[in-house]
């Protein structure tokens, strides 16, 4: 065997575009990239969307996900060509040489069929084991990947499991026919990070065992610290860094790589409560009409004029039925929401304009928070007209003031929404909220749709308008590191409940309550051997049980 | 009860509701709506005297709900009344060319579903290439033409032009199947035309949704060929939305029927209930309306049952 | 105008071909609708451009004034139903509950039956006039825009920018007309020309099979009709109205799929 697996060399790669409208025309998306990967060893690959990773990782097995083509340059996998090679050849190379973990295992998995056929369907296909050895191979990845009752797991159908449970199926499935190497694209990105963590445990001990080698991509450069031997770091197709981890994550040399690693270390420091909260939320039981269980039990927590409360859970906690409930989209069962020194009525349709003006909410998902069809200046100018009656030239000078706000200028004012990037959309979005000078923001997952220098970039403008506007926050987030970022107050939520509540350096100081301890301690960090760590405690924990 | 059954019962049950609603809405609709049956049977210069007499033979003096519960019971055990304009005996006159429509409707069913469902295989294979392009063109043309203008251009050049069919499609008993065949060669073509754009453009888009998915890319990525992936990954996934397209297109093809038996003078129950429409023979038109109603709803039913049971998140609940 | 695509561009130029012969009948026609000009299916002269019919009237003519009927009767039974079946629609997204409840069953019902067969019956009793044509199509027919318009005001009204709209304390007629409709034009247009070739092919069909426009008024399934039995004498006269019913149909049909590929492209925001 030669030293080196895969070897790929100025490798060039295009898609078609379908412009609405325009013709169609090709397009270069990753511009020459080189990289060399030995066996046993992993490569990271990081970067912001649309860098070309994902392409990248599946050129490797010479394939091209819908319009995509590989236009240019060499893949050398076990000393062969690939893109030189004829697709017999290349059908034995994937699923027998080369496999895939995809991002969404629930997606992956032919809901018709048992997950055990499709764990072992590749490596009995290409000959590599009899379908029994196969089985048994696949019961014992299920073992070593920490999946409950290993026998049999394979006898079910893929909406009978967890999505944790499936992520590491799709593993089992990647490494059963004993390939040499495996591309895991963001395995980890669509789960929550108290599972993230399980799975990301399970991967690096089955590449460290199994002693194949992978591609490991992802946008988190904390999580792919943790899992590899090389990091390359890529930006619009094009290789900005490549190196040692120890070098990237300790040294980074290029300020992009700087930029990505030096992420989420805004300081902010923490304000201690004043006299009257803006927002009381007490004894708030809620339930969603038609449903027989309560999704909020009992939740009590302020918000200070001025200040940030963060919210923070995994999904199903009912953080984000705790702002339905304060908008008044979900009247609560019990409770009340005093706001501004006033109780405010538990529906929507009783609250007076004012009530609505000083209340102001911004969403996750910019691109479908904004009227298609409107103009930046129109969103932006409809809470000024419909709250202060502002006309004309009036209008138009504070819509431009708004828009100077959120550093995007006059120039913006005649866009439409699918003109502006993610980013700016988002900020389009503040603009409006802005707009009516309400008392407090509801913001629910405002940043964890953006890339994360976008992210940051937002949460910063975030934090100078509340200097400026003293508005405060209700800040929404699954991100323990955007907590961190932001917020004077804490509250943590669980299962409906809230688990911990209080100012920030008290709820991130020990001693923890056990969610919270394992919800802490699940968030990558970005230093290396932090995951080994992790795993060394756990296994000191459950030896102690 | 496990879920898959009594999702099942549920949805037989619905249909069976739907069934007896729809009833009432016939019977209703030739009862409330303006027009006098007496009237338009005796025409303009009947007697006030021989209205009356009508009146009372047809019933039409009883209260509604108590006429709507007798003839849906006589419905229910084969008895749907007696035609006005001919006396006749409605289920006798109808037993006949109720077959006669089925056989019709079923040797275009078979003609047109495999060759649609081939042909939507065909132009996924083929995606946005000349067979598909050509598929859509077809396509956009057939919903654009009505179904008797493709049945007299047929018979125009292939039954006059050519002397290959006749022109008309008159079958009877004492035919052999092979003289039936011959006899009904043309409608069943027409009938193939009009369903078959329609079956071909909704199975292409049936398939590509499924080849989109993320398992397949899964199953490409284990190295297997084309064909493995289809018949593994594509097909068991596939089968509900086609058969729910093969359905609603046999529904279609039981409307489809009526205009096309007119056409070629066959004598089926669509050419009878348009005659009687024109006689305004309301029990006949009534009958006939519950009949194809039965039919389009009983196709619905079957697409949605095949849907439940091939779906493995209700076939294997967690 | 140089961005309309060639098709498009044909199906413009019939479409409005056929509405001006439709709106300028009278002026057009070489004679009158009902007048005897010739014998029984003459072939096409200088005279008679397309022939005469099954007794001796000018096709031409026929053609002319039936295309009137014909367009008349689809455009009105569009009108009805498209107005009819998109303020239900809408006014059932955006109340939902019961208000929705009640007219979605009653929708679904309604369409449980084929809509061919349903105008049967209510034919079967129903004096047979223009006006209950149109009425009858309309009705019908309104159940597939209200399916339609519904679909789409809910997709729309589930998008936070309505949700966005609510909280900010808009009143119902705001959020339908300035959030919704906006976005829900594109495939209401769409879909109105495919209604309107449906209107076109449904009333064909019932003169057709006699029971739509009746004699002596003139109509394209009516011409059909009356010179059907020529066919099998080789005489295509019943194929000159078939043949106009289709190229009307495909011509609006252009028009409408590139109404459809335009506005979807608008929604991109490009322009």
């Amino acid at each position: 065997m030669s030293d080196t697996l895969l070897k790929v060399r100025d490798l060039k790669i295009g898609a078609t575009v379908y412009p609405p409208g325009e013709k169609p025309r090709d397009i270069e998306i990753v511009h020459g990239v080189s990289f060399d990967l030995a066996p046993g060893k992993v490569l990271g690959l990081i970067g912001e969307s649309g860098a070309g990773k994902s392409t990248i990782g599946l050129a490797s097995m010479a394939y091209g996900r819908g319009g995509v083509k590989i236009t240019g340059g060499e893949v050398w996998v076990n000393g062969r060509d690939i893109l030189k090679s004829k697709l017999g050849d290349i059908r034995r190379l994937r699923g027998g040489e080369v496999t895939y973990v995809s991002q969404s295992a629930a997606a992956s998995f032919n809901p018709a069929k048992k997950i055990m056929d499709q764990v072992v369907e590749a490596a009995v296909e290409q000959k590599k084991f009899s379908r029994k050895e196969a089985e048994a191979r696949a019961r014992a990845l299920f073992a070593k990947l920490g999946l409950p009752d290993p026998d049999n797991i394979g006898d079910r159908y893929p909406h009978q499991v967890s999505g944790g449970q499936l992520q590491r199926c799709m593993t089992a499935l990647a490494l059963c026919p004993e390939p040499d190497l495996v591309v895991f694209d963001e395995p980890t990105t669509a789960l929550d990070v108290t599972t993230q963590i399980d799975v990301l445990m399970a991967i690096k001990e089955a590449i460290r065992d199994t002693g194949v080698a992978a591609l490991y991509i992802t946008h988190d450069l904390a999580v792919v610290a943790q899992v590899s031997d090389d990091i390359m770091v890529l930006k619009m197709g094009n290789t900005v860094e490549y190196g040692p981890v120890d070098q990237i994550i300790n040294n980074p040399q290029e300020e992009y790589t700087q930029a990505l690693v030096s992420v989420r270390s805004i300081e902010h420091e923490e304000k201690s409560p004043t006299e009257e909260p803006v927002l009381s939320v007490r004894n708030i039981t809620a339930r969603y009409k038609g449903t027989q269980f309560d999704v909020l039990h009992n939740v009590n927590v302020d918000l200070y004029p001025g200040q940030t409360l963060a919210v923070v859970g995994e999904s199903g906690s009912g953080k984000s039925t705790l702002a339905r409930v304060i908008t008044g989209l979900l009247p609560p069962r019990e409770g009340e929401i005093e706001f501004a020194g006033r109780v405010l009525s538990p529906d929507l349709k009783g609250r007076t304009r004012e009530d609505l003006r000083e209340l102001q909410m911004i969403y996750q998902m910019a691109d479908v928070a904004m009227n298609p069809r409107q103009t930046v200046g129109t969103i932006i100018g409809r809470p000024l007209e419909f709250y202060f009656g502002l006309r004309g030239a009036e209008k138009r000078k504070r819509i431009i003031e708004l828009l100077d706000e959120i550093e995007l200028g006059e120039k913006f004012i005649d866009r439409y929404p699918a003109e502006l990037s993610g980013g700016q959309k988002q900020r389009v979005c503040i603009a409006r909220a802005l707009a009516a000078k309400p008392k407090m923001i509801i913001c629910d997952e405002v940043t964890s749709a953006l890339d994360p220098l976008v992210a940051d970039g937002i949460l910063q403008l975030l934090l100078e308008l509340q200097k400026i506007e003293d508005v405060a926050y209700l800040f929404i987030t699954h991100d323990l590191a955007t907590v961190r970022a932001i917020s004077d107050n804490i509250a943590v939520m669980y299962q409906g409940k809230v688990q911990r509540y209080g100012g920030k350096s008290q709820v991130l100081s020990p001693p923890f309550d056990d969610y919270t301890d394992l919800l802490l301690n699940s968030v990558p960090e970005m230093r290396l051997g932090w995951l080994e760590e992790v795993i060394a405690n756990r296994k000191m924990e459950s030896a102690g049980n | 009860m496990s879920p898959i059954v009594k999702l099942l019962a549920q949805r037989i049950a619905l249909s069976l509701l739907l069934l007896l609603l729809i009833s009432a809405v016939i019977f209703a609709g030739t009862i409330v709506l303006p027009g006098d049956v007496a009237q338009s049977i005796l025409g303009q210069s009947a007697t006030p005297e021989a209205l009356a007499n009508l009146r009372a033979e047809l019933g039409v003096n009883d209260p509604p709900v108590e006429r709507y519960f007798s003839w849906l019971f006589g419905a229910i055990q084969g008895d749907l009344g007696t035609a006005l304009t001919s006396g006749q005996d409605i289920a006798e006159a109808l037993s006949n060319r109720f077959w006669n429509t089925l056989f019709l409707a079923f040797w275009a069913a078979v003609v047109a579903v495999p060759l649609a469902i081939f042909l939507g295989l065909l132009a996924v294979r083929y995606k946005d290439r000349w067979p598909d392009k050509l598929i859509s063109a077809v396509t956009l043309a057939s919903i654009s033409i009505p179904e008797f203008l493709i049945g007299y251009v047929l018979m125009y050049f292939i039954a006059v032009k050519l002397r290959w069919f006749p022109s008309v499609a008159m079958i009877n008993d004492s035919m052999s199947l092979l003289d039936k065949l011959s006899a009904i060669a043309l409608p069943v073509a027409v009938l193939t035309l009009v369903v078959l754009a329609h079956m071909m453009r909704m199975t292409r888009a049936a398939i590509l949704n499924v080849m989109q998915s993320a398992y397949i890319e899964t199953a490409e990525l284990k190295g297997l060929n084309a064909f493995q992936v289809i018949f593994r990954h594509a097909f068991p996934n596939a089968i509900a939305p086609i058969v729910n397209v093969v359905m609603l297109n046999l529904a279609y093809l039981v409307v489809g029927v009526v205009v096309i038996e007119v056409v070629f003078v066959y004598p089926g129950m669509g050419q009878y209930l348009v005659d009687h429409v024109s006689k305004r023979d309301v029990p006949v038109v009534q009958a006939c309306g519950l009949i194809f109603a039965a039919v389009y709803i009983g196709l619905n039913m079957i697409a949605d049952i095949v849907a439940i049971l091939s779906n493995p998140r209700l076939r294997h609940p967690k | 105008m140089k961005n309309i695509p060639i098709s498009a561009l044909v199906g413009l130029f019939f479409t409005a071909l056929y509405f001006l012969g439709a709106i300028f009948a009278p002026l057009l026609a070489p004679y009158g609708v009902g007048e005897i000009v010739g014998d029984v299916w003459e072939p096409s002269s200088a005279d008679y451009l397309l022939g005469t019919d099954n007794i001796g009237r000018d096709l031409l003519s026929r053609m002319i004034y039936g295309g009137r009927t014909t367009i008349f009767i689809a455009s009105a039974a569009t009108v009805l139903s498209f107005t009819l079946g998109s303020v239900l629609g809408f006014f059932a997204a955006v109340m939902g509950g019961w208000v929705d409840q009640m007219l979605s069953r009653f929708v679904d019902l309604a369409m449980s039956i084929p809509t061919l067969i349903f105008a049967l019956v209510v034919l079967s009793v129903a004096p047979v006039t223009i006006p209950m044509l149109i009425i009858v199509m309309g009705l019908l027919d309104s159940t597939r825009v209200y399916r339609l318009a519904r679909a789409v005001a809910v997709d729309i009204e589930v998008m936070d920018f309505v949700e966005a709209a609510r909280l900010r304390g808009e009143k119902t007629a705001w959020i339908i007309f300035r959030e919704i409709l906006p976005n829900a034009l594109s495939p209401l247009i769409a879909e109105m020309g495919l209604r309107f070739i449906f209107a076109v092919l449904f009333v064909s069909t019932l003169s057709f099979l006699g029971l739509g426009v009746q004699p002596p008024e003139a109509d394209w399934g009516g011409i059909v009709k009356e010179n059907k039995e020529g066919i099998v004498y080789g005489i295509p006269a019943a194929l000159i109205p078939a043949f106009a019913i289709a190229t009307l149909a495909i011509s609006v049909n252009l028009v409408a799929d590139w109404v459809l590929n335009r506005t979807t492209s608008l929604k991109g925001g490009r322009g």
